[in-house]
This record gives structure tokens, sequence and C-alpha cells, in this order.
């Protein structure tokens, strides 16, 4: 970048083709288009290759943003995806899901006078240019160490784990509890935000470069971390927090009322939208009520609608500002027609001969901020009034998965039954043991596990090399 | 891929049995386990109780009684033909111990997982009483199984065309009074299981039913088998799905046991439009 073109820098990111909202509304097909060579050479060209590259250290992967940046402004898309490689298994699906505005492009310098490079649009691009024209990036692996490497779970944590020790060339296998591979990515989040294509893609990557992965493979009830300790020189334990949690409020098991796990898995990984072609049924009716606040609530609200609900609502009990699910989400939804009932807190749900009928509401004052530094809501008294909804669905958040922390022994847990692994490494208080991603966090981003995944592929690669 | 290594109809016209190859699944698996299969890719998810286990031959049992499309679907195949995805085992084992004497309630095709919970129990030093029940006596499955491997059989029909006439409560009630027994278990509808709580309530006999609510994954993960015991939310999959009988909420299960039903009729007649041909008679 010249000095004389820096001037002209727009304040803008280049803008992103969108489908319609009121089209996408009534279908499953990905709301964000993408953009042409020709924009994201346009977009690259508003980096300022900063000497010192701040959007690097927001990144939890550490992808040589810059670099990367640079060889999409100059035409070379493979060299691009390359060096995005070298740091991230799954580009395609980060750039899609990443909240970078919280990340790297929170540390963009454009970002302080306007709005920052557009990142994520970026990595998106290269990804899919790379999987439309070479069908995979060259990727270097070492010779085989002869190393054998247990990874259980295929969500994001033990796929970016497995993609790094497949490099370090030991053998890996990865158990996955599901009949598809790849977790959250697979059953949760909807195929108009991340189609599925895409994460199959990814991981017929990983099978191209060695790696199994097992089905139906349920670690804790199958095959215990012992055993796999028995065959396999180490393990990575990436189960997620996937038990989702309810309010325990009155009429909660009434029928219509679905956790968002069930809701999407019935939506994504079984594919309930095209029932009865697919067995699994899912119930829509015409008004979904979605309790929550986070990226999960907005995607079945947003499912919700296309499955033909005529109405969506997401009751959250804090205002906007507080909501944890990222902005671009919020706006899509609003977009698409979603309803949004602000500082309102359910307090039971009415049902009429076992269905839902209507949920009873209360409505909030925000008072002083609690620990979580967001402001706590309280009753406000007397404001109780009733939705009339069919379904209900309960998206407040997960907690760890106990299949594999209850049959493991010597497997240190914390107080919420959370594995208790070291931060750095993933160490657990077992030998060979290793851990990371939501089952040591607490629910988080796909990014945030892929880091931890990434870091424990370092460690375990570290062990295995030591023993 | 999971492959069927023998079926039999065991009871005409719907009543199946099916001996699979599972060698990992066979040397885990406990008396009161299920598994969940798929049967292909657009195939849903379906829980079925573990009708037999042999680690030796690495097999598992299922007993399917063709009731719905899934069901009726896996009716059509045979030996040498495959299910896509079997997963398993699932749950907690039915505890066994020595608890003296145990009545085993088994309705309908609900005989089935009784029977190697019954042979554990014996093995473990129990008098084993079971009462099964039936509509009518060609309705009846596993008859000489249960009776050889408990030490007292009582078969109850509706119509009285064999045994007791009247329902398995009516037996129970027979057997609690002028025998007593230390422990119940049930397995069959929820509507059965809920009718032999309720006798043995005022008996003060602890009774464990085994809970089949609608199940997608069966790790924990989708919660729609919760079901409300003693009050508090717990999940059929990864809590039960053994529970004590007298603490269930029998009206929730029975009620979210009903869900589908719509489309499960739907989907079924669909699949009967394609496949007249394939039905059995």
């Amino acid at each position: 970048m010249t000095e004389n073109n820096s001037k002209k820098i727009s304040l803008i990111k280049t803008p992103i083709p969108e489908q319609d909202p009121a089209k996408r509304r009534s279908n499953f097909e990905e709301v964000t288009l993408g953009y042409s060579p020709e924009m994201a050479m346009k977009e690259a060209g508003r980096c300022l290759q900063c000497k010192k590259p701040l959007c690097i250290e927001g990144c939890p992967v550490h992808i040589p943003i810059p670099q990367f940046i640079k060889a999409i402004k100059e035409g070379d898309f493979k060299k691009s995806i390359d060096l995005i490689k070298t740091a991230s298994f799954l580009p395609a699906v980060c750039g899609r899901v990443c909240p970078q505005e919280d990340q790297c492009e929170k540390n963009c310098t454009l970002g302080k006078k306007g709005e920052p490079v557009a990142i994520g649009r970026l990595e998106r691009f290269a990804a899919d240019y790379a999987m439309q024209s070479w069908n995979g990036a060259g990727i270097e692996i070492t010779k085989p160490t002869g190393k054998r490497v247990a990874i259980v779970g295929s969500g994001p944590s033990g796929l970016t784990c497995a993609y790094d020790l497949a490099r370090f060339g030991h053998e890996v296998t990865i158990f996955e509890a599901l009949h598809e591979a790849g977790g959250v990515l697979m059953y949760g989040i909807p195929e108009f935000r991340l189609p599925k294509r895409i994460v199959a893609h990814e991981i017929n990557l990983l099978k191209d470069m060695g790696v199994e992965i097992v089905t139906n493979a349920v670690i804790g009830k199958l095959i215990s971390i012992d055993e796999i300790m028995e065959e396999f020189d180490a393990c990575f334990i990436g189960t997620g927090a996937g038990l989702p949690k309810f309010m325990g409020i009155e009429g909660e098991n009434l029928n219509g009322v679905y956790s968002a796990n069930e809701f999407l898995t019935r939506t994504n990984l079984m594919r309930a939208y095209a029932f009865p072609e697919y067995d699994t049924p899912i119930k829509i009716g015409k008004r979904v009520a979605v309790i929550g606040g986070g990226n999960v609530a907005m995607d079945a609200a947003r499912s919700a609608l296309r499955l033909g609900a005529k109405e969506a609502a997401i009751i959250y009990r804090r205002s906007e500002k507080e909501m944890p699910a990222r902005k671009e989400e919020i706006h899509h939804a609003k977009e698409e027609g979603v309803n949004f009932e602000l500082c309102t807190a359910p307090v039971r749900v009415i049902g009429e001969e076992g269905w839902v009928k209507a949920i009873e509401c209360v409505r909030m004052d925000l008072c002083e901020a609690d620990e979580s530094g967001r402001r706590r809501p309280m009753p406000v008294k007397g404001s109780e009034f009733r939705i009339p909804v069919d379904i209900v669905v309960v998206a407040i958040g997960t907690g760890p998965n106990p299949l594999v922390p209850q049959s493991t022994i010597k497997l240190v847990l914390n107080d919420c039954g959370y594995i208790i692994a070291d931060e750095e490494t993933g160490q657990t208080s077992r030998e060979g043991v290793f851990s990371g991603g939501d089952i040591v966090t607490g629910a988080a981003t796909v990014i945030l596990a892929m880091g931890a995944g990434k870091k424990a592929a370092k460690a375990i690669h570290e062990y295995l090399m030591r023993t | 891929m999971a492959k069927i290594l023998e079926k039999r109809l065991i009871r005409h016209p719907d009543v199946f049995y099916y001996r699979i190859d599972a060698p990992l699944i066979s040397r885990k698996a406990k008396p009161g386990q299920f598994v969940i299969i798929r049967l292909h890719e657009k195939g849903e998810r379906i829980p079925l109780s573990l009708a037999d286990i042999n680690p030796e031959q690495g097999t598992i049992s299922l007993i399917v009684m063709a009731v719905g499309k899934t069901t009726t679907e896996m009716s059509t195949l045979n030996a040498g033909d495959g299910i896509l995805d079997i997963c398993g085992p699932l749950g907690h084992p039915t505890h066994i111990e020595k608890y003296g004497r145990v009545i085993l309630v088994g309705g309908g095709f609900g005989v089935a997982p009784l029977y190697p919970i019954a042979r554990s129990l014996k093995e473990a030093g129990n008098e084993v009483i079971v009462i099964m029940g039936a509509r009518s006596k060609d309705l009846l499955i596993y008859e000489n199984e249960m009776q050889q491997a408990c030490d007292k059989a009582l078969i109850t029909t509706d119509d009285g065309s064999k045994g007791i006439k009247g329902v398995v409560t009516t037996a129970l009630k027979q057997e609690l009074e002028q025998n007593g027994a230390n422990m119940v278990m049930a397995v069959g509808p929820a509507i059965m299981m809920k009718f032999v709580s309720e006798t043995t309530k005022p008996f003060d006999i602890k009774t464990i039913v085994s809970l089949n609510s609608i199940m997608i994954d069966g790790t924990g993960m989708c919660g729609g088998c919760r079901v409300s015991i003693g009050g508090k939310t717990r999940f059929a999959c990864t809590d039960g799905p053994d529970f004590d009988g007298h603490q269930v909420d029998w009206d929730i299960l029975i009620n979210r046991q009903k869900t589908y039903l719509n489309e499960e009729k739907e989907s079924f007649e669909a699949w009967k439009k394609h496949h007249a041909f394939a039905i059995c008679e």
C-alpha cells in the first residue's frame, strides 16, 4: 500500500451481498452471500498493513492477518488460503461465525476512524474460493511419529486439535457420539448461517490427511477413557457443553417446550425442515417464543420463521445492549421480522390439554451492574402479562455433558462439573489426558474452542515427543 | 453400518427379533440399557431396549414391534441387511443386587428387555417372579424364555384366553398380598408402569420402572426425553432410563409421548403409499 492510496481509504467496509430479508425468512439458504474476487480485492486494499498488527493479537489462533489480506489484494488467492491454514483449520467456518467485532476487527487501526477492515469476510472469501478452485490447500504433514492420539468429540476444539496433531505426524482417531462429525457446527448452527456442506468439506480434508473419524462412539459408555489410554499415547477431550439448561418454571415440561438444542438438532442435524421426506418431525405452530439473548436464541427464532412460524419473539430479561448475541445476528433477526420483548422474563408456561398456550412474563427493571458487568434485572411488581404462543424454545445456556467426566476416574472437575485443565496446555489432572473447549470453559465461541484445541495440540505434541 | 445376523418373527404378524453384529456395544452393554438406531440417511433416531447381550459372539438382540414408520421399515430388513447407525450402550444399567424376592412386570413386548434383567437377578441370587400381560394369548411373547429364566411365571390376559383373566396389576396385587416382595421392576407401556407403581405404593415396595420417552441423541444433549421425578426435571437418557416409579410424574410422561402422534401418522402414511408391497402380512 502506498502513501498515496491510503489517503483515499474508504471508512466503510465493502458491502457484502445478502439474501433479501423478505425472501430469506422462508428458506434455509445462506443469508450472507460472500464477496466476489473484485469485492475481496477492493476490501483487501483497505488494509493498512500495520507494522505492529494488533489484529493478530485479537485472534485466538493468531492467523497472519495482514499477510493473507495482502495476498488477496494482489490476487494471489491460493497464497492467502495457505497463509490462513498455517494457523486455522476452519477458515470457512470462522469467516462466518467468529465474533470478529470482539477480536481481530476490534483491534484494527482503521476502526479508530471508521469501520475496520472486514477481516472475517475476507477470511471467508479466501476459504470459499479455495474450496471452489483447489479443493483444499496444500497442507504439509511432517513424517509419521508412530504416536497415536485419540480425540473425544468432533466439535471445533476436537477438529482443530486433530488437524494440528495430524500435521505434526501423529496418528489421530476422532470419536464422535452422534452419527455425523462436526459437533455444534452440525447440530447447532443453522444451515442459513453455516451451510453443512462447508463443515463436511473441512472434515473431509481431515480424512484426506489420514485422520480416522469413528461416529456413534459415545465415550464413557462404549469405550472408557481408561481403555483409550491403554491403546493411545495421549487423548484430548473436547466433549463440549451440550447439556441444555431449563429455567425450572411451571409448565416447562408441557408439549411444545423445547430446549434450543433439541429445536436446532431436529432442524439441522435431523433436517426436520424436510419432514416427511426426512423422518424427524418438529412442531412449529404459528407463534414461537424464544427465551434468551445469545446467538443460539437468534438461531432458534430465525429457524422458527423459516420453518413456517408466523411470528417469532425473543424474550430477554435485560436490554439489547446486554445481549450476548453478535450485533450482526441481532440485526439479521430484526430484518427478518423477529420481535424483541426486552427487559422481560418468563414466569411460567401456561398450558391447555397438555400443550403450550401462552407464556406469562414479567417486565424487568435494570439495576446496577452485577459481577458480570451487566445490569442486574429486577422484576417490576404487577407488570405480569401473557403472550399467546404455541411453541417455547429455551435458549438460556448449557452445562457440561456428564458422560465422560462421570465415567472417568482421576479426572478432576470443578464444582460445576467442568474439567479442570491448564489454560495454556489443556493438561488435565491425568497424565496424557488433555482437554479444551466448552467442557473446560463453559459455553463459549467456536474460535475460543479452536484456540484451546490448538494450544492442546502443541502441548500434546511436546508431551509425545518427550515420552 | 451394523449387520443383522438373524431375524425371526416372534409374534405374528408384527413383532420381530433381531440379532445384530455389534462387538463393541456387546462388550459393554448391561441389562436395562438401550441403543439408538437410525436406519438410513433420512431416518430418525429411535431408542430400542436391549433384549439380549452376547459379548462372546459380539452380538446384541433387539425386539421390535412394527407400529410406526421406522419400526415397520425396520421390519422389512432381513438377515444380511445393515442398520446404518447403531449407538450405545446408553443409559444406566438396571441396578442388580440380591434384593430377595423380586417381581418383574412386563406388558406387551416390554417383556423382552426384562429377559436379560431376569437372568442377571437370578444370577445375583434372587427369587424372581415374572408377571407377563397381554390383551390375548396370541399377543404374548418370550413366554418360554421367561419361564426358564424365572422361578415363577404368571400370565395375565385381558380376555382370559390364557392364565389369569385381567391385567397385570390384578395378578401383582394378589401376589403381593399372598407372598410379598422386596422389589418390583416394570417395563412396558407408560400407562401400565403407572398402574404398577400405584399398585405397589400401598405395600411400600420399591418399584423401578424403565421410562421410554421420546429421544433424539440419547446422550443428554437435547433434553427431549426429560421427565419429572419427585418434582425435579431429569433426562431419561443420562439419568435413567430406570427411575423410582413412585416418584415419576406419569401424566407429564404420557402427555409428552403424544407430542408427535399426528406427524408419526403422516410419516407412516406417506411411507406406506410407496412401500405397500414391503409390509409383511
